[in-house]
This record gives C-alpha cells, structure tokens and sequence, in this order.
C-alpha cells in the first residue's frame, strides 16, 4: 500500500493529500445465532478509512450498520475476514489484547453518550484518560484541552444530568478526541439531539477529521449529517452498496452538501 | 500517585456514594458483622485471659499437680512431701505449696455461692491476689482474713472489705478487694494463706493441690519437667505454656464454650460476606452499562476490577469503622461484668484483615459479572 494517496475530488481544484489508511478491513463476515435462527448480518464488507476524512455509514435499520462498527471497533469478533487498526492486525487477537488495541487506536462515540453519572464532565474525559494510562497533571491538560475544543470549558465541573443532551454528546467527543487516538467511531450521534446540536456535533466531528489525523466514521441514518461527510458508505442487508464522495467546496473547514446530493468518488493513487 | 488520586478511585468512591440504599445495607451488613465478631472473639479472648490468669500470675516455671488434671481450678490433691522431691530436683530453685480447690461460700445474708479457694503464702511468692484496690497484701496474713474480687460481692452476699461470710463452718473476714480477677466457671476467687486454706476446704495437713516450681535462670524449663517427671512418676508435671494450653483447650474446647464462641463469629463472618456480596452485586448489576463503556473504551478487565474491589475496600473500612466503634462501646460495657469482652491492638488488626477478606471475597459475584460482559451492549440502543 503507498504511503500517501492523493485524491481528485470532481469540481475541486486543489487535491487533498492523505496518509495510509487508519484502518483497512477485507472480506468481514459476521454471522448472527445458529441453525435455521442463523442471520448474516454483515456479508463480506471491504472498505478502508482513511485519516482526515469524516465517512458516514449509511442504511437503513437492520442493515448491519452497528453490527459493522462494533468488528471494526474491535468490540465483535467477524466471523471471517481480516482487520487492521494502525497496521496491527486483529486475527487471532484475545479480548485483553483487542481492549489494549481499542485502548491505543480506537475513540468510541455512542448514540446514547454512555456518560458516567456520578462523575463531572472533566471527571468523564479524564476516567477515559485514565484507562488509557495518561495520568497526573498531563491527563487534567489533555481532558480540559479536549472540553476546550468541543466548546464546553465553562462547563468542566457539571454533572451529566445537568448537561443538555447537545452537552452530553460534545463530551462523549471530548471523551473519544482527548487521548487523540487514530480512529473515531460514532454509533448514530446525532440520533438523540434535535437539529440544531446534531448539527453542532456533526460540525464538531467533520472539524476534528479535517484538523487532525483522526479517521471518523460515523454511523447513521439520518440525512441532515450528509452536508458534513467527506465520504459516504451506503450499507443494505449487510453489503456495502455505494460509496458516495460529495464535492468539497475549497473550503478547509466544514464542506457542506445538500441532502441526496451523492457524486461518486474517483480515486487516482500516486 | 497513590490510589486515591486515581479516576478509577474516584468512579469507585462516587458509584458507592451515590447508591446511599446500597451503602447503607452493604455499612449494616459490615457493622452487624464486625459487631459479632468482634463480640464473641472478644469474649474468646476474654475467656481465654480468665482462665490462664492465675497460672499467669503466679510465680511458676513448671507445675506439679494430680495425674490428669484438667485446669486450674479442679485440680486433685496431692501429697505435701513432692514439693521436697521437687527441691531436689537439679534446676529447681524453689517449690512453693498452693491449694486450690472448689467450695461453697456461705452468704451473711443466706444462702451460698460456689467459690474456688486459692491459698499459698505471701512470703513464698507463689500466687498472691493481684490489682488489690482495697486493703493491703500484708492483711491477708491477717486473722479470717481473705482478698476476694468485687466483681463478685454480690455473689457472695457482701458489700466489702470487713465484711464477713463462712466456708465450710469457718468464719472469713474480707480484708482487701481486687478488680478484675475473674473465673471463667463464675465461682469467684477467695484467695487467702496456705494454712488457712487447708482448714477452709478441710484439707489434711500433709495435703496441697499443687507444687509451684521456680526454674534456675537460663535452664531449659522442659530439661526440668523432664527431671522433676523422673522423680515424680506418681504426680502429673508441666511446663507454665502446657498448663496454660490443657486450661484452655479444657475449659474452651472440651466443654464446647469455645466452640460457640469461635462459630458465632464465623456465623459473623459468614452473613457479613452474603450481605456485602449481594450488594456489591447488585450494584456492579446496576452500573453494568458502565462498565461495558469501560470496556468498549479500552480498559482492561484488571482496571474493573481494581474499581470493584475499591468499593469492597471502602465499604469495608468504613463498616469496620461503624462497627469497631460500637464494639469498643460493648466492651466498654462489659468492663466490669463477671464476663467482659476483650479487646486489644491484635483482635483489632485481626478484625480488620478479615473484614478486608470478607469484602474481597464478597467482590468475587461481582467480578465474575463484569468479567463476562460483552462491550457490544454499549450498542445497545
């Protein structure tokens, strides 16, 4: 695999220059119960994701979308296939070493903030922190930098049943970005917030993509995160149907396009 | 950084705080168990004190006693001329005569007590009352003149000292008074001069209960028992630690007061554990989801651990504290009964270590919970 790729986006002049893939996947299968109960729900996806780009997962429910970001959050073993995270392949891996493999890679971003009660929203980012071993006065710089970022610093010390759900979910950001690992992995998160902070989070999630290293991908189905997406997979009945690259407008910040408004991505490696 | 300063301590601190019912019944649950432990090892112990306290005290190396005698107080009679065999018995330095025996105590007021006479002389320095907190240790020398425990004066039918009473048809005058020796058989100790002794259990003169030897410094106690066996084959001879340890095993093992005690305390240890382990259960049960985020987010199953067994560490040195403190309060109660509860830095430190255990072991449900969490449940809309 080359090192760097460079991308035409069609309607873009200037071409985009992005690393190797953060994570490579080929051929997943994953298979649901047993005998005549049996269910593929993922059906020999392939795909790559790619740092700086926010790719959305699209389908409609009990399409495999959740079921595909829970193996390629090494949280699900896939029946067969490969996966790769950062280079390190996951066959064969235990569930302490799939955990370590999560621990140094993966930022999860779940549609229901998974939040801890009874500790702050600095507390939340820095428990995160903790578990990835960032101890001491770096884990308190790291977790106040991440709640700068998400636009939450005057709100460090409250408590999630204080938070409005907007609130809740730009710390589960802050919570996923502050150990800055390579790959961000969204579960519907805009699915719980009205439109405006859905907006707001998806803004929050295409900037990080684009100012940093991170690969994000979000899954979804709601159509208001299209103008957000560098990248769109479709999935139905547990097969990618479509990759989707919408125009970016030149802009360097947050690309917007209109919902439905797919062109399909051409790719020319260097 | 110690512990404390760690987000896993503060999850655990905040999750076992914010479940008040949970803590509560986790806190009674610990507190009704350090409670009863700490009340029957206390009385264990306490029991155990009572029934070495004379063997203790007195000024003996080895003992020389009837064949087969069981503890300190039904000791048999024996012939007076073994303490001479004992005299000259190489390593012998002294051989001091006791007699000690069960006999009634008959009240000024009417009616009688069962008491235990312990007699020896004051200038042979075999077992003398001890704590004296009324009257002095020459009285005893005095006519009638016995020292009993005030703990017992109810017993006996007296108000103290110059007060009298009568054993065996023989009028004795109480002229001191002591503070805590006790008797585990509950008959209280009249201690008083050997002669005086004799005639109050009616003893023949070339009788005593017991030879009280004194071993030469730096001679082996059992090389002497070992001797003093050879040349008395007809008595029984132990060293202070043999006599001390049949005593016991007689008196809290061999009569089953012991097993009680220590099984009221296992009891203790037992229902504390199925306490705390439900609700340390329970609450792993409720924070499930918790959990499985941690472990979708990287942790290992060692960092869920350490926050399970952080919650069982804190509930238990907050419960032992609750429960220290109430039992600190009993055994001050206790204090001046015929059967006090004991409590010292060894019973404490003990009671500590088990309750720890008794967490620990309490976490094990919860742990097996979270260790078969499935991450995926963080999906789980």
């Amino acid at each position: 695999m080359s090192a760097t790729v460079v991308i035409d986006k069609p309607g873009q002049a200037p071409a985009l220059e992005r690393g190797p893939p953060v994570l490579v996947a080929s051929g997943i299968v994953k298979e649901l119960g047993r005998g005549a109960a049996l269910v593929k729900a993922v059906k020999g996806v392939s795909l790559e994701l790619y740092p700086g780009e926010l790719t959305l997962l699209m389908g409609p429910s009990g399409s495999g979308k959740t079921t595909l970001l829970s193996i390629l959050g090494c949280i699900l073993a896939p029946t067969s296939g490969k996966l790769a995270i950062a280079g390190q392949a996951t066959e064969g891996l235990g569930p302490e070493a799939l955990a370590e493999l999560r621990r140094r890679h993966v930022g999860f971003i779940f549609q229901g903030y998974n939040l801890f009660p009874t500790l702050n929203a600095e507390e939340n980012v820095k428990l995160a922190l903790d578990v990835r071993g960032t101890k001491g006065p770096d884990q308190v710089m790291k977790a106040q930098r991440a709640l700068h970022q998400v636009g939450l610093a005057h709100r460090m010390r409250a408590f999630p049943g204080t938070l409005s759900g907007g609130e809740k979910q730009r710390v589960a950001v802050a919570r996923a970005i502050a150990s800055q690992p390579s790959l961000i992995l969204a579960d519907e998160p805009t699915a719980a917030l009205d439109s405006e902070n859905g907006q707001q989070v998806m803004a929050l999630l295409a900037n990080i993509a684009h100012a940093s290293t991170h690969a994000v991908l979000a899954v979804t189905h709601d159509p208001r995160t299209i103008p957000y997406a560098d990248r769109i997979l479709r999935i139905e009945d547990g097969l990618i149907v479509g990759e989707d690259r919408p125009p970016a407008d030149g802009d360097n910040t947050v690309r917007k396009l209109s919902p439905g408004s797919h062109v399909r991505d051409k790719k020319r490696k260097q | 950084m110690s512990i404390a300063d760690t987000m896993m301590f503060t999850l655990a601190f905040r999750n076992l705080f914010h479940d008040r019912v949970q803590l509560v019944v986790t806190l009674v649950g610990i507190l009704f168990s350090v409670v009863l432990m700490a009340v029957q090892l206390g009385l264990y112990l306490g029991a155990s004190k009572m029934i070495v306290a004379p063997i203790d005290k007195a000024d003996a190396d080895v003992w020389i006693m009837a064949y087969g005698t069981k503890n300190f107080e039904e000791a048999q009679p024996i012939d007076a001329r073994l303490r001479v065999l004992a005299l000259a018995t190489p390593g012998v330095t002294r051989a001091i005569p006791m007699v000690s025996a069960f006999t009634e105590w008959k009240k000024p007021g009417g009616g009688s007590n069962l008491s235990v006479v312990v007699g020896t002389d004051l200038e042979d320095g075999g077992l003398s009352p001890w704590n004296i907190v009324e009257g002095t240790l020459s009285g005893i020398g005095a006519r009638d003149a016995v020292f009993v425990d005030r703990t017992y004066l109810k017993e006996l039918g007296i108000t103290g000292v110059g007060d009298t009473g009568q054993i065996n048809g023989n009028r004795v005058k109480v002229a001191g008074l002591t503070e805590g020796i006790r008797s585990f058989t509950t008959s209280p100790f009249v201690f008083t001069t050997l002669n005086r002794a004799k005639a109050l259990l009616t003893m023949p003169a070339d009788k005593i209960t017991y030879v009280l030897v004194k071993v030469a410094p730096g001679v082996e106690h059992t090389l002497v028992r070992d001797a003093l066996r050879a040349n008395i084959p007809d008595g029984e001879v132990l060293t202070k630690a043999e006599f001390r340890a049949r005593s016991l095993k007689h008196w809290m093992f061999a009569t089953g007061a012991g097993i009680a005690l220590i099984g009221g305390a296992v009891l203790g240890l037992i229902v504390g554990t199925v306490i705390v382990a439900q609700t340390l259960y329970a609450s792993t049960k409720d924070h499930i989801t918790e959990f499985a985020t941690l472990r979708a987010l990287g942790s290992s199953s060692g960092f869920i651990h350490k926050v399970i067994l952080t919650q069982a560490g804190l509930s238990a040195v907050l419960g032992y504290a609750f429960g220290m403190a109430i039992a600190l309060a009993v055994t001050h109660a206790t204090h001046n009964t015929a059967l006090p509860m004991a409590m010292t830095w060894g019973l404490a430190g003990s009671l500590f270590a088990l309750t720890i255990v008794m967490c620990a072991v309490s976490a094990i449900a919860a742990i097996n919970k979270v260790t078969k969490i499935d991450p995926v449940m963080v999906f789980n809309k």
